[in-house]
């Protein structure tokens, strides 16, 4: 309906996401309000439900959650150019802070107080790290499978460093290799 | 070189980090051991706070301070488009199959082990983060630990609260006690 309307223009798409982007600290999850905001109440580009489907697979997918689900948005308005603009959109803000804060950093590199300030910041970046390892961890390790998977995958990279580069591939293959044993089984006890 | 280089480390980072913002850690962390000219890991746990107090996803600041760090702007630039690249190529062939992709036996039990091995691999980061942080050559460092363990306590009760506060207070601890 909204496309006999008036078609969302790219420009638009942008400077939406851009807003996202911009607002967003942490990333993941923290852009879930703002997105049901500008996506769903300000503008209805999709609904509740098609938002959490994109969030879900955006989960499950390669790549930064906030990009999958700007590329999903935007090609659900304007097709292919419009998941690339919008995909744009949600980066662009980013790119620029850092860019410009990444040269101011290195020449501060060597003052005290800062190198004081970000010893306190690892401390404190290392108990983001630990409360979100438990809260992923809860939704992630459910059984016993799960718990014996992650289990080896911590002893091959604490122990042995493994790079993840070979964990990530052989555990697909491993997915795989568990789909098609369960529905074996499946079959075997009909 | 440096510059395709960039790209196509971070390209492959964009197709193996499943999970989003932490997930790209474990990558990176090995980028940095195979690439010891781009970034040290104390540079590397500085990014991490820079990206998680400035606005944006954690993985896009992580590309871009990467790149902007190696070689300049473009270098950024790069790396942040090898970063997003196959997210936008995969995700726009999935919204043509959205609803088969989500109801797939296949892909459920794929991603049902992989996410338990995506916690060990995030297990990892804690660990180099830590070892730089709260430990130092087997040595246990105290105030650092004991303030790491009033900030969990502090991000258990006050959940609310943004991430940034906390990287705030300890930038403030830092300069007070460390």
């Amino acid at each position: 309906m909204a496309e006999i309307e008036k078609r969302t223009s790219l420009m638009s798409l942008f400077g939406a996401f851009a807003k996202v982007g911009l607002f967003t600290f942490g990333g993941g999850m923290a852009m879930l309000p703002l997105l049901q905001k500008e996506m769903i109440a300000k503008r209805a580009w999709c609904t509740d439900e098609e938002l959490l489907d994109y969030f879900a697979v955006a989960q499950c997918t390669p790549g930064i959650i906030a990009v999958n689900t700007a590329t999903f948005v935007g090609y659900k308005q304007r097709g292919i150019l419009g998941g690339i603009l919008a995909t744009f959109g949600v980066v662009f803000p980013s790119f620029v802070i850092i860019a410009g804060l990444s040269s101011l950093l290195s020449l501060w590199m060597d003052n005290a107080y800062l190198i004081k300030a970000f010893a306190g910041i690892r401390v404190a970046v290392c108990a983001l790290i630990l409360t979100s390892l438990y809260k992923l961890s809860r939704k992630a390790i459910v059984d016993v499978l799960t718990l014996v998977i992650f289990l080896i995958v911590a002893v091959l990279e604490l122990w042995l460093a493994v790079s993840p580069l070979i964990i990530v591939p052989s555990t697909i293959a491993l997915g795989i290799a568990y789909h098609f044993i369960l529905s074996g089984k499946k079959e075997a006890a009909i | 070189m440096t510059y395709l280089l960039l790209f196509w480390e971070f390209f492959r980072t964009g197709i193996l980090a499943v999970g989003g913002g932490l997930a790209t850690l474990p990558f990176l962390f090995d980028m940095g051991q195979r690439h010891p000219d781009w970034f040290t890991l104390s540079e590397f746990t500085n990014m991490i706070a820079v990206s998680e107090s400035t606005p944006g996803p954690i993985g896009i600041n992580m590309a871009t301070y990467v790149g902007c760090n190696t070689a300049g702007i473009l270098g950024g630039l790069l790396a942040t488009l090898g970063l997003i690249a196959p997210s936008i190529i995969i995700i726009l062939l999935i919204s043509r199959i959205m609803e088969a992709f989500k109801q797939s036996k296949l892909v459920k039990d794929i991603f049902h082990i992989l996410r338990a091995a995506v916690m060990g691999l995030l297990l990892y980061s804690l660990w180099k983060v830590a070892s730089l942080t709260v430990v130092s050559d087997g040595q246990v460092l105290w105030i650092p630990l004991g303030l790491c363990l009033v900030f969990t306590g502090l991000i258990i009760i006050f959940k609310k609260v943004h991430p940034i506060v906390f990287i705030a207070l300890g930038a403030l601890a830092g300069i007070l006690l460390l």
